[in-house]
């Protein structure tokens, strides 16, 4: 569903991303890792059209999103995370959801200024809808409090509900676990398992390897902006490339254990 | 009935004043609550304020004609140069609107033909009435708090406190802020109809610098959380004067103690000093 042709992006003289060409199939969870400034975010950033490709072209369902305002590529089913968690902290969590919701309104501008019950009922059922996307991430409890109170994970967990509420086709998590302690990334990887039965595609970067490796189908490895490696999780583990560029020995023995 | 002609004859352009400046303190409500330091308000202001004084003194269009013309040329005006100074931000944007605001000064000083230049349009009939300032105030009051209600006001918030993130939550952003931009000039073009037909008199330095800083301080004094916060400020910034009438000189000083004491001591306005509730629910940190 979604195809990066040889896309490159320079700033200035630096290049960030030479010919990367990535393909992510309908249905399942997908890995893109690579040491600090490999420009894995980049790629996300490439995807959603905040920033336009130098070169190459990015498809999704057949369809050029090269040039797309980032809201038209939301709306055509590409949400995302941050790895700087960027929730709306003085909202509420319903409110939060609700903004991404109201990209689709289910009532007219007109409703706006003259409130029926009809566009009450609406929003009535706008409010219910964000509280069952927050149950999915465990949230529900949290419904009424600002979102800034909530602690690092609960943030991230936020941002996927939000994300969640565009009603996306591919969901992309920039580090979803990072910062997060063993028992909380045990919840988001669970959290991620359902996102998957659910029947989306998910992009994943992640630093933890024993996160990335129990979770994903596919794994693609950048170094300096190019693909290095691209496989299963065992094909990435054994991988020369991806060992002496990335994983080091001590970590790649640490991980055939 | 005795005390309220005398006080009506003492204090009309006061009261209709704090009408008007309601209007103006709602118009830069608009934008400040999306996050926009815009300062063009002044100038919508003044462009609001001749169209329609030239209307009924030229060309002795009737009133309500008047009024029409002057908010929705503004309008106009906010939305042809909305689309190229709104992708600017933070003090960019506020530099662009300021540069705006002296081009219209100028180009009214100018055009002495027209507009009289700096000797100002004189002679504008006195046509505004309590009834018209507190209906206009009422029906934009009305629609503003519709909005802040509605998914368009927290999608207002959302914009406000992070851009990029409501954008990939599939909201047209740059939409919103022309909208808010555009809706903006209306009504202030609107307080400048109004206003001047009751000043008699205008002038293109009416709707300087010193204007727009004014409207700025309306909208930062009683805070954005809420058109209420507008409201208030517009009230406080107009009657303060007045209050410390009895300070002489120094009254233009005490005005700025004010107005620092309040940034500092509550940087979001008057409105949230009103709502305990709500900051306690806030976080310590940020």
């Amino acid at each position: 569903m979604l195809k990066l042709s040889s896309l490159s992006k320079n700033f200035g003289g630096l290049q960030v991303l030479q010919d990367v060409s990535l393909t992510i199939p309908e249905r399942g969870i997908f890995g893109l890792i690579g040491p600090n400034g490999a420009g894995k975010t980049t790629v996300f950033n490439l995807v959603t059209g905040l920033l336009a490709p130098s070169a190459g072209i990015i498809e999704f369902f057949g369809e050029r999103l090269n040039g797309m305002p980032p809201h038209r590529v939301t709306r055509r089913g590409i949400a995302r995370t941050f790895q700087n968690i960027r929730i709306f902290k003085e909202m509420t969590l319903i409110e939060n959801v609700s903004v991404a919701l109201g990209s689709r309104p289910r009532y007219g501008a007109l409703r706006v200024l003259l409130p029926t019950r009809r566009t009450r009922e609406a929003e009535r059922l706008e409010t219910e809808l964000a509280r069952t996307l927050l149950a999915k991430v465990g949230l529900a409890d949290r419904a009424e409090r600002l979102a800034g109170t909530l602690s690092y994970g609960e943030q991230r967990r936020l941002e996927i509900a939000r994300a969640l509420a565009t009603e996306p086709k591919l969901l992309l998590l920039d580090e979803p676990a990072a910062g997060m302690n063993s028992s909380e990334k045990q919840q988001v990887m669970e959290e991620i398992v359902k996102l998957d039965e659910s029947g989306l595609s998910i992009l994943i970067i992640e630093h933890d390897m024993s996160f990335i490796m129990g979770l994903c189908r596919e794994i693609t490895v950048l170094n300096f902006g190019s693909v290095i490696a691209r496989g299963t999780p065992d094909e990435i583990r054994a991988s020369p490339a991806v060992i002496e560029a990335y994983l080091g020995r001590e970590e790649s023995r640490e991980l055939s254990d | 009935m005795e005390w309220l002609a005398s006080f009506w004859a003492t204090y009309s352009t006061l009261v209709l004043s704090v009408g008007t400046n309601v209007l103006l303190a709602l118009s830069i409500y608009l934008t400040l609550a999306c996050g926009l330091l815009t300062v063009a308000n002044a100038a919508f202001m003044g462009i609001g304020a001749y169209t329609a004084g030239l209307l009924t003194v030229h060309a002795h269009m009737p009133f309500f004609f008047a009024l029409l013309c002057g908010s929705l040329l503004p309008a106009s005006i906010a939305l042809l140069i909305g689309r190229p100074t709104l992708r600017l931000s933070g003090v960019y944007l506020a530099m662009a609107t300021l540069a705006f605001g002296e081009v219209v000064r100028i180009l009214i000083l100018n055009a002495e033909d027209t507009t009289g230049g700096a000797l100002g349009l004189n002679g504008i009939p006195q046509l505004t009435g309590w009834f018209d300032v507190a209906l206009a105030v009422a029906l934009a009051l009305y629609v503003l708090l519709a909005l802040a209600r509605s998914r368009i006001g927290r999608t207002m918030k959302a914009i406000c406190q992070d851009e990029t993130a409501t954008e990939l939550m599939g909201l047209n952003v740059r939409a919103y802020k022309l909208f808010v931009f555009v809706l903006g000039g209306a009504l202030a073009g609107l307080a400048g109809a109004l206003n001047a037909h009751f000043t008699f008199f205008i002038s293109p330095n009416e709707y300087g610098f010193e204007r727009a800083v004014e409207i700025l301080a309306m909208g930062v004094l009683g805070g954005t959380g809420s058109p209420w916060g507008a409201v208030i400020g517009g009230i406080l910034i107009t009657l303060l004067p007045e209050l410390l009438r009895g300070l002489g000189h120094y009254r233009p000083l005490i005005n700025g103690v004010v107005l620092i004491l309040i940034i500092l001591y509550s940087p979001r306005g008057i409105w949230d000093l009103l709502r305990p509730a709500r900051s306690v629910r806030r976080p310590a940190a940020n």
